[in-house]
């Protein structure tokens, strides 16, 4: 599903040149639930814009659902986030003008898809039990409800990954739970999640747990054990 | 992403900020509406100035004296030549070798003393023969015209314009009448109806007509059987061309000369007057729409900078849309679609206001031409506020495109 060989990050901060990542290799197949941890200056940020397609890598090759993703354009890039990857974001980034629904609408409306968007896009809300915020602009909603609005827009064009960047980092633990509930029941449904935190409680939801650290894995574990809170 | 789409977003996010966007439309409006109503009156002016000319006959010639020429085209002066004749004029008029020519009839005077009783007037005094009324498009309104034997018999009777009634005579009738011109009995025998033009040219209502040989003997005292003008009636106005050719060789055989270019007269049609007075006021009407243009220009620089302003204020939300499958087009046709709305909006109320304005100014200022807004300006106003939208909208909206998602998303 995802495959990483040697990827590298140079930043260039002045005169200065910064690798954020140096030399990362990384397998996960379909369905898997992986968690991505490690403190801030790690690179974990870096690897997510770069698996997420919203950053190419300095050097090494980068397979996301058969598609060699270090060598595309703009547009095509453009084109993989849309059809590929669901974003959740720790802010939510919805649009603020527009309803719960048309924020959930907004991916197809790039895909082209004209035809039953609207359905679709209800449906998306619906799996995330928010079918009755339908047409709530995005401040009539609450922290956990956004994420579940940004989860529905994730889902909507049905992606190859689900990409959570610190998804609870913006919530109360209730409502942590809440969201980290209800990604693993997509992880359940067979849904490809890729989470990034920093937070073991969050982490301990996933399968499988990869630290990093000054932009190398350092682990790569599957813990036998799944905390309380996530059990 | 679709057009519909694209404009739902754009009047989505132009409701967001109405106030904003209603001042920056204010500028497009206020420049479309000067372009509309200034060039209305430059228009407006064209018309009037053609109306007075063609009022005079457009298919007039008119032939003047001019400077004699020596051996080698010395130029020798104005009104060195030999001059105009009554002769000339009846030559002219002959069908035989003039076929284009309907009548010619020559004209000579100057400004004259009218004097009725205690009043006075002066007046513009015209001394020529029974055709006069054809030729200049004059329609006697009561009483007769002089004829051709009252020409030949030096007769002095005089046909006088509506001004010269209201002036003279207090508006009564004036038929029968004897007045004085320059101090001597002229009997009115008939008064033209008014010829409504009044303005910038002369008055062609304040006239006295008399015959020419009666002007010769009793009022141009001194200056002989000179002749000042000839006024050649074509027979249509297309014809003007061929009968100036006609009317030079006539004259050039008169008065013996064989090289066109040192003729000792000129012929003036009123097409060129016609085509030289338009050439004026299209200059004015060109001028006066680019001083329009030029808040035309400001209006798109302050849309220019507006959206400068929006994209920057939606940078976030550029990133979102990025990050979730829109293409740098995408992000390029929203921006666009959005300046080229507020422009297009701002110009069709522009518009509007413009019409609205031509309406009601001309009855503020009655000095004004009554502005003539023709369909095509309004096409291309409309045109032009949306060409505006597009061309300061593409540098906003290209900025916006080109932003790095990672980069946008990071934006607070």
């Amino acid at each position: 599903m995802i495959t990483l060989e040697g990827i590298t990050k140079l930043y260039l901060t002045g005169e200065v040149e910064v690798a954020a990542l140096k030399g990362v290799s990384l397998h996960i197949p379909e369905g898997e639930f992986i968690a991505i941890m490690g403190p801030s200056g790690s690179g974990k940020s870096t690897l997510m814009n770069v698996i997420g397609c919203l950053d190419q890598p300095s050097s090494g090759r980068y397979i996301l659902d058969g598609y060699d993703v270090s060598a595309l354009t703009d547009d095509q890039l453009a084109w993989i986030r849309n059809r590929k990857i669901g974003f959740v974001f720790q802010s939510y980034n919805l649009i603020p003008r527009a309803s719960a629904v048309h924020n959930v609408e907004m991916p197809l409306i790039y895909a082209g898809d004209s035809q039953q968007r609207r359905e679709r896009a209800t449906a998306a809300l619906e799996s995330v039990g928010l079918l009755e915020r339908a047409g709530h602009l995005p401040s009539e909603l609450s922290g956990g409800q956004q994420q579940r609005v940004a989860i529905a827009r994730a889902l909507v064009t049905d992606p190859a990954i689900l990409l959570a960047d610190e998804p609870t980092g913006n919530l109360d633990s209730e409502s942590s739970l809440e969201i980290m509930k209800l990604l693993r029941d997509l992880n359940q449904q067979g849904r490809t999640i890729v989470l990034i935190t920093h937070e073991p409680d969050i982490a301990a939801f996933a399968q499988r747990v990869v630290r990093l650290r000054d932009g190398v894995i350092v682990s790569d574990e599957r813990p036998a054990v799944v905390t309380e809170m996530a059990r | 992403m679709s057009i519909l789409e694209g404009l739902r977003l754009a009047v989505n996010g132009l409701l967001s900020n109405r106030l904003r966007s209603a001042l920056t439309m204010l500028g497009i409006l206020i420049g479309v509406s000067a372009v509309i109503l200034l060039v209305g009156v430059g228009n407006g002016a064209t018309v009037a100035v053609q109306q007075q000319i063609q009022s005079l006959g457009s298919n007039l010639l008119t032939v003047f004296p001019s400077n004699a020429r020596g051996a080698g085209g010395v130029q020798q002066g104005f009104g060195t030549g030999a001059g105009l004749t009554l002769d000339d004029a009846k030559a002219i008029a002959n069908r035989q070798t003039s076929p284009d020519v309907v009548t010619a009839i020559p004209s000579a005077g100057g400004r004259a003393q009218l004097t009725y009783g205690n009043q006075n007037w002066n007046s513009s005094l015209t001394g020529t023969t029974q055709d006069f009324p054809s030729v200049r498009n004059y329609e006697v309104a009561s009483g007769t015209f002089f004829s051709s034997g009252e020409v030949d018999a030096a007769s002095k009777v005089a046909v006088i314009g509506p001004t010269v009634v209201t002036n003279l005579f207090g508006g009564a009738d004036p038929i029968g009448q004897v007045m004085k011109i320059n101090r001597q009995n002229f009997r009115v025998i008939g008064v033209f109806a008014p010829k409504g033009s009044s303005g910038g040219f002369n008055n062609q209502d304040d006239v006295v007509v008399v015959p020419i040989t009666s002007a010769w003997s009793y009022l141009l005292g001194g200056r002989g059987k000179n002749v000042q003008q000839i006024y050649v009636e074509a027979t249509s106005a297309q014809a003007t061309t061929a009968a100036n050719t006609e009317v030079t060789q006539v004259l050039l055989d008169r008065h013996h000369i064989s090289d066109p270019t040192l003729a000792d007269f000129q012929i003036l049609s009123q097409q060129d007057v016609l085509n030289s007075a338009s050439q004026t006021t299209g200059v004015l009407t060109l001028m006066l729409g680019a001083i329009a243009g030029i808040s035309l220009v400001v209006g798109g620089i302050g849309i220019m900078n507006i959206m400068l302003v929006t994209v920057t204020e939606r940078t976030r939300e550029i990133g979102i849309r990025k990050a979730i499958g829109a293409r740098r087009q995408d992000i390029l046709l929203q921006f666009l679609i959005e300046s080229m709305f507020l422009s297009g909006l701002g110009g069709a109320l522009g518009i509007l206001i413009g019409f609205g304005l031509a309406r009601i100014l001309p009855l503020v200022v009655s000095t004004l031409p009554t502005p003539v807004i023709s369909t095509p300006s309004v096409f291309m106003a409309f045109g032009i506020s949306v060409g505006i939208g597009l061309f300061f909208g593409l540098y906003p909206a290209n900025r916006a495109a080109r932003l790095r998602p990672i980069e946008a998303l990071r934006y607070e």
